[in-house]
């Protein structure tokens, strides 16, 4: 049994579409993100990347395919699996009057996590939040508040964790040090990271497998190593380059 | 197990969890509290003096003492208990806090009870130092009406959760542009449930219409009650069924909004 439950992958995406009206924002993707490893979602605005996300945590239902995690499929039953996932995206906020303290307890009691002040100790220990827990929520500064949304995203302890560029707006000292703290977590938990990002030198940095969308479509796949030898590259960057403007296919000839 | 069967199922703990954050954002503004007394002692003052010229100018006012005054005070249950149920709704809007609450394994029933909680809440913050300012300036005492007032509060408080519900969900398809209709819904039913006059002044036709809703049975029974001093027990049970019959119909309203929104993406962009 627990032979057969290791086999399943923690994000498994098949035939996944999604259509606005007219607009295909997703377009038949595949992929799957095994326990312990962490792929990165890399793509140019309105690739496709948010919807996927969405999709995956069940907040956007699909035109059609299937996105499941931990093989339950979230379009019909995500409310099984939901306290085994959590996410943390700069464009979602935390109630702003609420303290640090507050909201970690409000989340937790969600989430139903045992010894709930213990593990927000914990937390606020290792997100070095401990002088922030009883401020207002809203009146943190941008690196103070993705902590504490990382903070947020890592109180259930989630095997699944979805992460939309959680370094943005991040100067450079913190950004490190939360990419520190995700490689911690998912050495740590085993767990699996499903990270949308812009910034390169994080995804060479972190990322096991690298997903490249374009207008809704995954484009090409690999290790970040792989990928740069492949596109005659020095960074992942030059090679995120190449694919937003369409010179992969000059490459490959 | 589907969402539509999900939807159902209820978990006090985080329920608790969700009244324990509304309270938490009431406890931490003064201003939203004074906000739920302010109005409601206003509109009672103004009705209250209102009604005191009224006896001094006719017999009818005289024999229905308090009857204003008591209108006002349940029209307030009606409308402040709607609003306080989509104002809950709306702070996740205004935070940007949806997305995460909905990447919980909060269910919306849960959402939907928190809601009812706090919209009792918001209504008794408000209601109970205005009955007691009924009492010190016009002598009305609304708790001295006694079993009615349950009768009364509890037909009241499901009709507004029943608006609550439907404004809530067109705000969760629509985005905050929609959010005008969480403030003004109830409005629609002032001049229809004749909360300051008998049914028989409306037209023959618009009269259904009024009967069709709950909160007229109500204001007719408090008018029935301060004339002719007899409780109407069987328009208080039409009332509740009505409401039962309203309510099962904004909650599935509420469901399709949600499944809708899930459609369109709308969960993700709950701005304007």
């Amino acid at each position: 049994m627990k032979a057969m439950r290791a086999e399943i992958p923690a994000i498994s995406i098949v035939g996944l579409a999604k259509t606005y009206r007219a607009v295909v924002a997703v377009d038949g993707i595949d992929f799957s993100v095994s326990r312990g490893s962490i792929v990165g979602l890399l793509g140019g605005n309105g690739a496709g990347k948010t919807t996927t996300i969405a999709m995956i945590m069940g907040l956007v239902l699909p035109t059609r395919g299937t996105a499941k995690v931990l093989g339950t499929d979230m379009a019909r039953d995500r409310h099984r699996i939901l306290h085994r996932i959590n996410f943390e995206s700069p464009y979602v906020e935390m109630p702003k009057r609420l303290t640090v303290r507050q909201n970690l307890k409000v989340f937790g009691a969600l989430y139903d996590v045992p010894d709930r002040a213990r593990q927000i100790d914990k937390l606020a220990d290792e997100l070095d939040l401990k002088d922030l827990l009883d401020r207002e929520t809203g009146q943190l500064s941008s690196g103070q508040k993705t902590r504490v949304a990382l903070a947020k995203a890592l109180i259930n302890e989630p095997d699944v964790l979805l992460l939309d560029e959680p370094t943005a707006s991040l100067d450079p000292d913190t950004a490190d040090w939360v990419r520190t703290h995700i490689e911690r977590y998912r050495r740590e938990r085993h767990a699996a990271i499903l990270l949308a990002s812009h910034n390169m030198p994080e995804v060479e940095r972190l990322c096991d497998d690298v997903l490249m969308m374009k207008a809704g479509k995954i484009v090409d796949r690999g290790k970040p190593a792989e990928l740069i030898t492949r596109y005659g590259r020095q960074t992942m960057e030059e090679v995120f380059l190449d694919v937003a403007r369409d010179r992969r296919k000059q490459v490959a000839e | 197990m589907s969402e539509a069967i999900t939807y159902h199922s209820v978990s006090a703990r985080r329920v608790g969890a969700m009244v324990l954050r509304y309270w938490y954002l009431l406890r931490s503004s003064w201003p939203r509290v004074v906000d739920l007394i302010y109005w409601p002692a206003v509109q009672m003052l103004v009705w209250g003096f209102l009604q005191l010229y009224l006896v001094d100018q006719t017999s009818l006012a005289a024999r229905a003492g308090g009857a204003f005054i008591g209108a006002v005070l349940l029209w307030d249950i009606l409308f402040r208990g709607q609003i306080g149920f989509s104002i809950s709704f709306l702070e996740e809007l205004w935070s940007r806090n949806l997305a995460n609450l909905m990447m919980t394994p909060l269910r919306p029933s849960e959402l939907i009870v928190a809601q009812m909680v706090m919209s009792i809440v918001r209504v008794l913050i408000g209601l109970v130092p205005v009955t007691i300012m009924a009492i010190i300036f016009f002598g009305f005492n609304f708790w001295g009406l006694g079993f009615a007032v349950a009768a009364f509060f509890l037909n009241l408080i499901l009709t507004s959760w029943s608006i609550g519900l439907v404004a809530s969900g067109m705000v969760l398809k629509k985005g905050l542009g929609a959010e005008g209709l969480a403030w003004s819904l109830t409005f629609l039913l002032l001049p229809l449930c004749c909360v300051y006059y008998p049914v028989s002044t409306l037209p023959v036709w618009l009269q259904w219409i009024s009967l069709a809703l709950p909160p007229t049975h109500v204001f007719e029974g408090l008018r029935t009650l301060l004339i002719e001093n007899r409780f109407d027990g069987p328009s208080m049970i039409t009332a509740f069924l009505l409401n039962i019959l309203y309510f099962t119909a904004a909650s599935a309203g509420f469901g399709l909004l949600l499944r809708s929104a899930r459609k369109t993406g709308a969960l993700m962009q709950t701005g304007e």
